[in-house]
């Protein structure tokens, strides 16, 4: 238990020590390594690198060094991320026997490993992370402290400023202020469907009840989006913080974390918060020496989809299957364990203390007229800067994508983005100029979505990408409601004929009607928002799915069933090398003549493509 | 006072209690919205889309079944939108169904196949894979086919939340998605206990009792086989039902006149067993009062109670009456004293027994219910199934004239009739028990304060000689789980419980008659099937068991006294803890 002077005495210290971070005109012989502790390059071996930085350090007597396990840098593609403080050294694609040059070159003797450095798209070589093109259209307000502080360390998050917002609440704001100030910056959930985040926080408040719950969804489940991940692993006091000030608001004493059970990271650093923070006083009995009691928990969901919706995560949190429950009652009302419930999702929290601490008007200021504040979005898919980003709503998806996402690799065009996931729609190279806002990415069949936002080339056949999404949805549906749990599945059939070039006049009618009747008939936002893929690709490549029903072919080239693989009788000298790679022995034929495939034993892989030296052989 | 609001239904403008639903007041202005899943308080869970209607200034629809009225509400159940929606929806439900109507055992009394004409549907637009799965027909009663499930959750609501057991559930998501049990095991193989109260619930023939019908005719035309036929007493109070008759018409005498005319050798009165039971179970009573047997004694007549009670609660089978329930008694003496006096022999003798239950196929087939090796009952047919081979036979059993039971095992009492329903059974051991105890004749018959209310628990103190016995009733499963956990923490003061397995006992028996869901929801089914029984009793000459003629006469000439040894050997049995998760 800390007193508020004792808490201010640690913010004080400890920003003494780590200012260096954010002080590029810091001259003093301390330096601090960043390495980033996100899944992804976690994954890459970036504890091994840890682990190799602090036994060099510790060899070479290295006392001013310092290294820290940070969150997400965001830029993933180049993982794992080593970036040296204050110099601001951006090191990318670190392997762990690449730590001996660092700490030779440049901790001993301050020359910097150029092999190291980070290359932008274009091929330059970037000495400090403030010169990456991915960061400088960037506005990170929910990431502010992703790649700076070490999440597993309460006194950093508290030297910038952690917990100052749940201290000024709770010593001067009535509950109605602080819904006031999250009304008036015109904060929308981040989950989806941007509700009005104050407008729903007035609803529980209103909701009377001895009991009520605060809780937070972070059962991410859009196929390629971490969002909530990383900020989880890289800040997660701000949500322990965000989550107290909310239950003060709503008068609330309990709250929840709904967190799947697939990050392991998250949930381990988040367990790590709320320990410390009960340590210090800041969850528990009497916070701040005030009478507001508050404790957090932890449910691990399995990674259904589902569970995203909030009924069903509540059914999970209580013990249940996953399955979406009729609104009205609605969670303000009737939630958790039947009580007045605020559910909000990882990244909503994630703004509140700087909401709370700037200010609404600040926060209004940035993002457009209805959409405030800044939207954070994975990007993935055929993009060069697959990453975390996070920019001011009404940025256009042109400048995420060329100017942030450093454009489509390998020399192709851009064909499509999807926002939203599985609930989503595309966005064709026509809507590049879009401003990226709630209403006008629903304005052209998409959604803003939790936040994943996957790029496609011209190689992609949309028939084939609608096809994966349903896939997806017809696995991840609860099952409780037909239209959802079978319908999808008829969608999905139909997609698959079209695919393997089975497809039928009438089927495109047929998939909107089921589409039409599965969004206005399903009981939850998954069924009434899983045609959307289906229907904005239809809306836009129409011309596609026409070609596979009436001409049997992809024109894409995606679609396997309907390509065929063939010898160019000119071109072929009969060397044979194609016949020797084929791994389903389809190529025949005499040496010196034309070879020939056959299409019944041809899985059109493509190897005889890429070995034939003279170019014979192509897909038509 | 009930607060009332304004809202307009299809034009029609109407002020209905704040607490209901759309549904429910649409209901009341005589619109029908259709539903599927929807059961009155039991499955109110919004699931099959079917009851969709627009609500103006919604978004969306609105799902009629569990969406409250509120004050100046417009709803329109009869738009283009809405008729198409729930179209294409039962569409998708049929197509994912066998559609096999023709050799459905609910062809005719189906809620799916009644929907589909209901909306028109000539045609299924969107064919393709079925969810399937695997007919589980390993139980000895009930038979489940996911090929006919349309994941309504009726049958799960009725196990989980109304019996209060969970042997079923949905598993798998998505598409796959399908009501198993754990580990997707047969139901024989998980703590189920056999009420039936699933297939009573299911709106289709997903759910079904395994057939006897076939076996009973084949003994039935077999010259060399003596066929016995014997029915519990809430079968009379509803076999008429599957003939058009209202429910809860009384039909003893047409129903006998039908099995009858099905070619049985004998009909007879399962309320002879019953008589019997009383005897044994009273004087099983008797004893352990009087000996400081262990308390409170539990009747043993309902065979989904015994069966969960040996899944449940295995430590205390001992307070379970050793009597065995009447139908099984009454087959061992028709196949030792009866057998004998009659000169047959009893290995070519065949004991049916029509009953409201399917559990107790599963009791007929059990090792401790065999005597000398021979079963004492060797086929039980449900009430439908009895209903469906009298169809068969072209048998209308509501213009039939009444017939009386076979002699000489036909006699029975009143208290036996009253066996069908809830606190029955209680009241039948008290007329008894209190008369033997006391010597001394009862002024007053009834005993009203022992008859149970539908999924409850009653208590009663009742005065015999200078003794305060204390009862309890309980029937359905939730009850009896409240009961056994008040015994195993030694807090229920009673001397005897009744407990039937079925919420109101054996009228409402998972072998009865299925009525849909908007019956079931207007309908007290259970209070018109338990005042027909409440009648049939009053009109009866003999209404204690220990005074029936025949009861008396078979203690005299064969058993010689309530629990004798021969008694014993006949009419008493064991019981034993169940597996969970048998492989």
């Amino acid at each position: 238990m800390k007193t508020l002077t004792e808490l201010n005495e640690i913010r004080e210290k400890t920003l003494s020590e780590i200012s260096l971070r954010t002080n590029r005109n810091y001259t003093g012989r301390e330096k601090h390594i960043l390495v980033c502790g996100g899944t992804g390059c976690t994954s890459s071996h970036s504890k091994e690198i840890i682990a190799n930085l602090e036994a060099g350090i510790k060899a070479n007597g290295l006392d001013n060094v310092r290294v820290i396990r940070t969150g997400c840098f965001g830029l993933c593609a180049r993982g794992p991320i080593v970036v040296v403080r204050p110099e601001d050294t951006f090191y990318a694609m670190v392997k762990p026997e690449d730590v001996d040059e660092i700490i030779e070159k440049h901790l001993k003797n301050g020359e910097i490993v150029e092999r190291l450095l980070c290359k932008d798209v274009d091929g330059t070589l970037v000495k400090s992370l403030d010169e990456l093109n991915f960061y400088k259209k960037q506005h990170r307000i929910v990431l502010k402290n992703c790649g700076l502080i070490d999440p597993e360390n309460i006194d950093e998050y508290l030297a910038f400023d952690g917990y100052k917002a749940l201290e000024k609440v709770l010593t001067s704001m009535s509950q109605d202020e602080v819904i006031k100030e999250i009304s008036d910056s015109g904060l929308r959930g981040r989950g989806g469907a941007g509700f009005p985040t104050g407008r729903k926080w007035q609803f529980a408040k209103a909701s009377e009840n001895e009991q009520k719950y605060v809780a937070c969804n972070a059962d991410e489940g859009d196929p390629g989006a971490f969002m909530d991940r990383s900020v989880l692993e890289g800040d997660p006091h701000t949500i322990v913080e965000a989550m107290a000030i909310a239950a003060y608001a709503i008068g609330a004493n309990k709250g929840y974390v709904y967190v799947r059970a697939e990050y392991p990271i998250a949930v381990q650093r988040l367990q790590k918060a709320i320990d410390q923070a009960k340590e210090y006083g800041l969850l528990g009995e009497n916070i701040m020496g005030t009478d507001f009691k508050f404790d957090l928990e932890i449910r691990l969901g399995a990674g259904a989809f589902v569970c995203g919706e909030e009924t069903a995560l509540m059914e999970s949190v209580e013990g249940r299957r996953g399955e979406p429950r009729p609104r009205p009652p609605f969670p303000a009302v009737k939630g958790l364990f039947g009580k007045p419930t605020l559910l909000n999702n990882v990244e909503t929290y994630a703004n509140i203390t700087q909401i709370i601490l700037n200010g609404a008007a600040w926060f209004s200021s940035i993002g457009t007229e209805k959409s405030k504040g800044t939207k954070v979005f994975a990007l993935g898919g055929n993009i060069n800067n697959v990453g975390l980003v996070e920019v001011p709503m009404g940025i256009t998806l042109r400048e995420i994508v060329y100017d942030i996402g450093g454009g489509v690799p390998n020399g192709k065009e851009f064909k499509a983005a999807q926002t939203g996931g599985p609930s989503g729609g595309c966005l064709p190279a026509e809507h590049l100029d879009t401003p990226i806002d709630y209403e006008s990415l629903s304005a052209i069949g998409s959604m803003m979505g939790s936040g994943g936002l996957i790029v496609m080339d011209d190689s992609t056949c949309m028939v084939n990408l609608a096809r994966f999404f349903l896939d997806f949805t017809v696995d991840e549906s609860c099952g409780k409601c037909p239209p959802c749990r079978i319908g999808t599945k008829r969608m999905l059939e139909i997609l698959e004929r079209l695919v393997n070039g089975n497809g039928k006049e009438g089927d495109i009618e047929k998939l909107e009607s089921l589409a039409m009747n599965i969004k206005r008939s399903s009981l939850c936002g998954l069924g009434q928002t899983a045609p959307n893929p289906v229907l904005s690709t239809i809306k836009y490549y129409r011309d596609e799915y026409e070609a596979h029903i009436k001409e049997k072919r992809c024109p894409a080239g995606e679609c396997k069933a309907m390509t065929k693989v063939v010898i160019d009788k000119e071109k072929c000298k009969g060397c044979s090398a194609c016949s020797r790679k084929c791994p389903v022995n389809a190529i025949s034929g005499e040496i010196k003549q034309p070879f020939e495939i056959d299409q019944d034993k041809c899985i059109k892989c493509g190897v005889c493509i890429a070995t034939c030296p003279f170019k014979a052989i192509s897909r038509v | 006072m009930m607060e009332k609001v304004n809202i307009t239904i299809d034009g029609v403008k109407m002020e209905v209690p704040s607490t209901y639903t759309i549904l429910d007041a649409a209901r009341e202005a005589g619109i029908d919205i259709p539903t599927l899943c929807h059961l009155k308080e039991i499955n109110e869970i919004g699931a099959c889309r079917m009851c969709i209607v627009e609500v103006e200034g919604a978004r969306g629809f609105a799902t009629s079944c569990v969406m409250p009225v509120s004050e100046g509400m417009v709803v329109r159940t009869n738009t283009p939108a809405v008729r198409d929606a729930r179209k294409v929806t039962l569409e998708l439900l049929l197509s994912n169904h066998d559609r096999k109507c023709l050799t459905c055992t609910r062809s005719g009394n189906c809620e799916l196949q009644a929907l589909a004409e209901k909306l028109n549907i000539t045609d299924i637009e969107f064919e393709g894979e079925m969810t399937g799965g695997e007919l589980d027909e390993l139980s000895p009663s009930i038979v489940r086919d996911p090929k006919k499930c349309i994941l309504c959750k009726r049958c799960v609501a009725m196990c989980k939340k109304v019996q209060k057991v969970g042997a079923i559930d949905t598993i798998n998501r998505g598409f796959k998605s399908r009501i198993s049990t754990s580990c997707d095991k047969s139901l024989n193989d998980v703590p189920c206990s056999l009420c039936g109260q699933c297939i009573t619930a299911c709106p289709t023939g997903a759910l079904r009792e395994k057939d006897a019908t076939k076996a009973v005719w084949r003994a039935i035309a077999d010259p060399d086989t003596y066929v016995v036929v014997q029915t519990a007493p809430a079968v009379r109070a509803a076999i008429g039902e599957e003939f058009g008759m209202p429910i809860g018409t009384l039909c003893t005498g047409k129903m006998v006149a039908g099995l009858k005319k099905l070619g049985f050798d004998k009909v007879f009165d399962t309320n002879t067993g019953a008589d019997l039971t009383i005897m044994e179970e009273g004087t099983e009573l008797i004893h352990r009062i009087q000996n400081g047997g262990l308390l409170p004694m539990i009747t043993s007549c309902s065979p989904g109670w015994v069966r969960f009670a040996e899944n449940s609660y295995p430590e205390l089978l001992g307070h379970l009456s050793t009597a065995k329930s009447p139908h099984q008694m009454f087959g061992a003496i028709l196949k030792s004293y009866y057998a004998e006096k009659q000169g047959i022999d009893p290995k070519k003798m065949f004991v049916v027994s029509v009953m409201p239950c399917v559990a107790k196929k599963a009791e007929s087939e059990r090792e401790e219910m065999k005597v000398n090796g021979l079963r004492d009952v060797d086929a039980v047919l449900t009430t439908r199934e009895a209903a469906r081979m009298m169809k068969e036979a072209g048998i209308n059993l509501a213009i039939l004239d009444d017939e009386q039971f076979d002699d000489p095992m036909g006699e029975a009492t009143g208290a036996a009739v009253i066996f069908g329903t809830t606190g029955g059974v209680m009241e039948a051991a008290l007329r008894t028990v209190s008369e033997v105890l006391t010597g001394k004749e009862l002024e007053k018959l009834e005993f009203e304060d022992v008859r149970g209310e539908v999924n409850g628990i009653k208590e009663a103190t009742v005065k015999i000689g200078d003794l305060d016995v204390k009862v309890a009733i309980a029937n359905g499963l939730a009850s009896a789980t409240a009961i056994m956990d008040m015994i195993e923490k030694g807090e229920a003061p009673y001397h005897f419980i009744e407990i039937m397995a079925c919420p109101g006992g054996c009228v409402t028996g998972g072998g009865q008659p299925i009525h849909d869901a908007k019956t079931r929801a207007t309908v007290d089914i259970h209070g018109l099937r338990k005042a027909a029984l409440y009648e049939a009793d009053k009109g009866l000459k003999l209404r204690k068991s220990h005074e029936n003629p025949v009861i008396k006469q078979l203690y005299d000439e064969y058993l010689e006294n309530p629990g004798s040894h021969k008694a014993h050997e006949l009419l008493h049995t064991t019981y034993h803890k169940r597996e969970y998760f048998n492989d």
